[in-house]
């Protein structure tokens, strides 16, 4: 088995769920995003809201000019809600969109590392045994005896900011 | 350095074409939109051709080359206008104000440089 | 840049000035119709030239093919010896169309439109074929016959036997004996015989016989005559090439010697073997440095051609830049004034002798980046006359389909506003003026009856006010009929049968979606859907439009913009935790709430009354779903907006400064919210939404469907 902690492995796999991950805590499991995706790691401050968005959008805020939404992943997947503390940091990544790149904050209770998947630690998603809706999981990958879950952040963004719609007709 | 043009047009695309080809060959180029702004420029600075085209508003490529010939400075620089096949006249009107001759449109960048190997 | 990518740009640049010069053609030609002076007809003249001119360089034979026959069109008005006809103007503006449509055709890399091309093309050549033009025709044919006698006299040139030089081989012998005047224009023989070297090998011998003494002698006259003897099997085209700038005003006579031409390839004559200078050149050199020298200055001619400046020719010394560069510039100056109020309000922060200093150089920071961000804007600024140079156009051809008499005063052309505003009022603007040509507009009959002058009057005025651009659309025809318009809104359930309305909000009907009364419908504008789209796009500029009508005398349509979208100028106010922009445009005047003036309707809406009208309050802590420091009435403020012609109270806790906000769109990142037109970044680096009034009202709205005394 190819794993292992890296810091400059820099060893691309062909297959598109293989390559660098960031994983972040979430209650008590452990989440990965490909690091290709994230734009930077920022601590929390205070968005502005914006009305008739879902309760997992906390608002907006300024990144170097740009207005950018900040989505709380707790709130989305349905977990209990806890306050910010000292380790929650707001994972700022880049999603394609029909419309274009999109740039979302996600908070999260802290992030863990970075590490190399490859192609062959990646499973399938399960079709339960997780909190979180398997349409968002890319698969399921092992890592020093760790389960990680792999995030598909376009659909959980894209998803996320449609879904919103809803809430708006009066 | 190969020299300094000015080319005289009102047309951006023409201008930025004879641009383009003039300096690929190693030329200065200095573009002016009308005679009036050629004009004006060549009365304070030296060039070594001027490439006009005819039919341009304020003042048009004859009347310019009219008036450059009768400054001493220009007086034996070579001046050629961009003319039309069907202008006979306008050869001729141009060859009157004092042109040295002229290149008839549409041409392609080899028969433009060509032309202004003969002068320069 | 590779030669692909160069050319594509000029490509570029040769579409966007045919556009150009097509609408110049067109509004020129327009004007015809006015007066036909010379320079108006020069002006078109040119435009077809140069598109033909540009066309045939870049290679789209088809556009230039079809311009010819403008042109020669054009040059025969121009020359005066074909009249300036309505029928020409009426061909000359189809050809407009049918170039413009060839050119977006070959812009898109799409096929041309050939059958209608054809057409057109056929019928210039009719025209041309007629009468007047062929006077142009010969006139310019006597001159090709003049000036060809030059090259084609063979005069027998002295020696008649083969020159030696030749050495029995083919070639030729040319007596060259060019105009005195020659040097004047520059035309060097020197040069011209190095570039009959390049043909074959050439000795040339001067013949000084004609120079004068020194004394009398004139040192850019050229004295010479020379004879040249070219050896090679060239062709006599070729050699005259060489001489087609000087041939007209030289005689020049050529002799082959030798094989047939055939033969003499057959034979490899080697080209440009031998160099032709010898000692018998030597007084052109004498001459060549002679002329070199300072002379006296020729007389210059004493005036310039002053030529009139005439005309909107926007071009003077502008550049193309892309407007993603523009808008990347306009963006970092946005960040830039927010860098700089941040800045400012750290130097609150700051002891007391550094403090002097340091609001010093806050000042001149602030003034400077006020100044950049002024000028930069302006760079997206452009002059309605875009906008309004197609109306002489609409005007002409819509007034002769509907048999009306129309005069169209256009005033503020100069006027300048953003481009993407300007891009998105165009095609209002078009609706308005087809609206108050068809449904304003009385026939001439009916206006001779009205006592009105058979010619009606359509007037578009734009211009300035506070920092907004007012457009006005203005016809001194019918006016809007209010009770036909009270009437069809009954019918079609968009105001209760016993609703009481000011003309203002009968007037404003119009704009309701799906209204149109009966007879408005016609082929011109449209079947009921215009107004209301008019509205929203005016709306979604962030403007606002006001109607004002009186029967049988004419109506005004006024449009407030915004200059640009980039910046606005907003009133921040504070609702609870949260600060939101609300745009002055939309802002008539702040009150204070007083709670006896406040009147709850059945149905759950409230109205406050503002001296003798009542207007909606809208709580914006409800519409947004916040927490407000209070929810009584009288401890906040009363925004009082416009929208949708009439005017709603926004409650709201407190006012906070005016300021211009940089708009940013929350649809990059996020999406569209309703209510919201886009945020921006105050100068705490906080964000703030900017409130979209006529959104904001069409929710509120909303929210009483069914209750609503509006309502059916």
């Amino acid at each position: 088995m190819s794993t292992g902690t890296t810091k400059g492995d820099k060893r691309l796999e062909a297959a598109e769920d293989a390559g660098q991950y960031l994983t972040f805590q979430l209650g008590r499991e452990e989440y990965a995003v490909d690091i290709l995706r994230v734009q930077e790691i920022k601590g929390w401050e205070r968005a502005t809201r914006i009305p008739h968005a879902p309760d997992y959008v906390l608002g907006v805020i300024n990144l170097r000019g740009a207005i950018v939404p900040i989505i709380e992943l707790r709130k989305r997947f349905a977990l209990e809600s806890t306050d910010f503390g000292p380790t929650t940091v707001v994972i700022v990544v880049k999603v394609t969109s029909p419309h274009g790149e999109r740039t979302v904050g996600m908070v999260v209770d802290a992030v863990c590392e970075v590490y190399n998947v490859a192609h062959a630690d990646v499973k399938a998603p399960p079709e339960v045994g997780s909190s979180v809706d398997t349409a968002f999981v890319k698969g399921l990958a092992t890592v020093e005896n760790k389960m990680l879950i792999l995030l598909d952040v376009d659909r959980l963004i894209n998803a996320s900011i449609l879904d919103g719609i809803g809430a708006v007709a009066a | 350095m190969a020299g300094v043009i000015l080319a005289v047009d009102d047309s951006a695309s023409m201008r930025q074409m004879v641009n383009f080809t003039l300096k690929g060959a190693g030329y200065e180029v200095v573009q002016a939109i009308d005679g009036v702004e050629a004009l004006e420029y060549a009365r304070l600075h030296s060039v070594d051709l001027v490439l006009t085209d005819v039919n341009m508003p304020r003042m048009d490529g004859i009347t310019l080359v009219k008036e450059l010939r009768a400054l001493p400075s220009y007086k034996y620089t070579p001046m050629l206008v961009l003319t039309t096949e069907s202008s006979q006249d306008k050869k001729m009107q141009g060859k009157q104000a004092g042109a040295t001759g002229w290149i008839v449109k549409p041409f392609n960048p080899d028969q433009l440089l060509a032309t202004i190997a003969r002068v320069l | 840049m590779s030669l692909d990518l160069e050319m594509e740009e000029i490509h570029k640049i040769f579409f966007e000035e045919s556009f150009e010069g097509l609408d110049v053609m067109e509004s020129s030609l327009l004007n015809l119709d006015v007066n036909a002076d010379r320079e108006t007809i020069a002006t078109i003249f040119r435009a077809a030239h140069s598109i033909k001119g540009g066309a045939a360089t870049f290679g789209f034979m088809e556009v230039s093919n079809f311009t010819h026959g403008v042109e020669t069109l054009l040059d025969e008005m121009r020359n005066g010896t074909r009249p300036v006809t309505p029928e020409a103007i009426q061909l000359l503006l189809q050809s407009v169309d049918g170039l413009r449509e060839m050119v977006k055709a070959v812009q898109a890399k799409q096929a041309i439109d050939a059958k209608r091309i054809a057409l057109l093309a056929d019928e210039i050549a009719q025209l041309l074929a007629r009468h007047p033009g062929q006077l142009a025709e010969a006139a310019t044919a006597a001159v090709v016959v003049a000036a060809a006698p030059g090259p084609v006299s063979s005069a027998s040139g002295p020696a008649d036997a083969a020159p030696e030089f030749l050495a029995g081989g083919p070639g030729w012998v040319i007596e060259f004996q060019p105009h005195r005047d020659m040097l004047k224009t520059n035309n060097e023989p020197l040069r011209m015989f190095a570039e009959l070297e390049r043909l074959g090998a050439l000795r040339s011998t001067a013949i000084v016989a004609e120079v004068p003494s020194l004394g009398s002698l004139q040192p850019d006259a050229c004295y010479l005559r020379w004879r040249l003897e070219l050896a090679g099997a060239v062709e006599r085209h070729a050699i005259e090439e060489v001489f087609d700038w000087v041939d007209a005003n030289s005689t020049i006579s050529y002799q082959l010697f030798g094989g047939g031409v055939a033969d003499a390839v057959a034979a490899g004559v080697p080209p440009g073997a031998e160099p032709a200078a010898d000692s018998e050149l030597a007084p052109l050199a004498v001459i060549a440095a002679v002329a070199d020298t300072p002379l006296v200055a020729a007389p210059v001619a004493a005036s310039v051609a002053a030529a009139p400046a005439h005309k909107g020719a926007v071009d003077a010394g502008s550049i193309r830049v892309s407007t993603t560069k523009v808008d990347h510039l306009i963006n970092l100056v946005g960040e830039l004034v927010i860098t700089q109020s941040m800045l400012s309000r750290f130097a609150d922060g700051c002891s007391p002798d550094e403090l002097e200093k340091l609001r010093e150089g806050l000042t001149q920071l602030t003034r400077n980046t006020r100044e950049l961000q002024e000028s930069v804007m302006q760079i997206r600024m452009l002059p309605i006359s875009f906008a309004f140079n197609r109306f002489p156009r609409l005007v002409h051809d819509l007034s002769r389909k509907l048999g009306k008499k129309v005069e169209l005063k256009l005033s503020g052309e100069g006027t300048e506003l953003d481009k993407t505003v300007l891009e998105k009022i165009a095609d209002p603007l078009v609706h308005l003026v087809r609206n108050a040509l068809d449904h304003g507009l009385e026939t001439p009959e009916v206006r001779l009856a009205a006592s009105k002058p058979e010619t009606g009057t359509i007037e578009l005025a734009a211009f300035h006010e506070g920092g907004n651009i007012i457009i006005e659309v203005k016809d001194d025809g019918g006016g809007l009929n209010r009770s036909k318009i009270l009437q069809r809104a009954r019918e079609r359930g968009l105001v209760a049968a016993d609703a009481e309305l000011s003309d203002e909000q009968i007037h404003h009907l119009i704009f309701a979606a799906g209204f149109s009364t009966a007879d408005m419908v016609s082929d011109v504008s449209g079947r009921g859907v215009g107004m209301d789209v008019v509205r929203r796009n005016i709306q979604d500029l962030g403007g606002v439009v006001q109607i004002s009508s009186v029967e049988g005398r004419g109506s005004t349509i006024r449009i407030r913009l915004p200059l640009t979208l980039a910046i606005l100028d907003g009133q921040l106010v504070r609702v609870g935790a949260d600060t939101y922009v609300i745009s002055l445009v939309a802002i008539v005047e702040t009150i204070q709430a007083q709670k006896d003036r406040l009147n709850a309707v059945p149905g759950g809406a409230e109205l406050f009354r503002l001296r003798d009208e009542y207007i909606p309050v809208v709580r914006l802590y409800d519409m947004f779903g916040v927490e407000p420091d209070s929810r009584a009435v009288e401890d906040g403020l009363l925004v009082v907006v416009e929208a949708e012609g009439r005017r709603f109270g926004v409650l709201v806790d407190d006012l906070l400064a005016q300021q211009q906000v940089v708009i940013k769109t929350l649809e990059t990142n996020y999406r569209q919210v309703t209510g919201v037109a886009g945020a921006t970044i105050l100068g705490d680096g906080t964000v703030a939404l900017i409130v979209d009034v006529p959104g904001l009202v069409q929710v509120f709205n909303a929210s009483f469907t069914g209750r609503d005394t509006l309502a059916a």
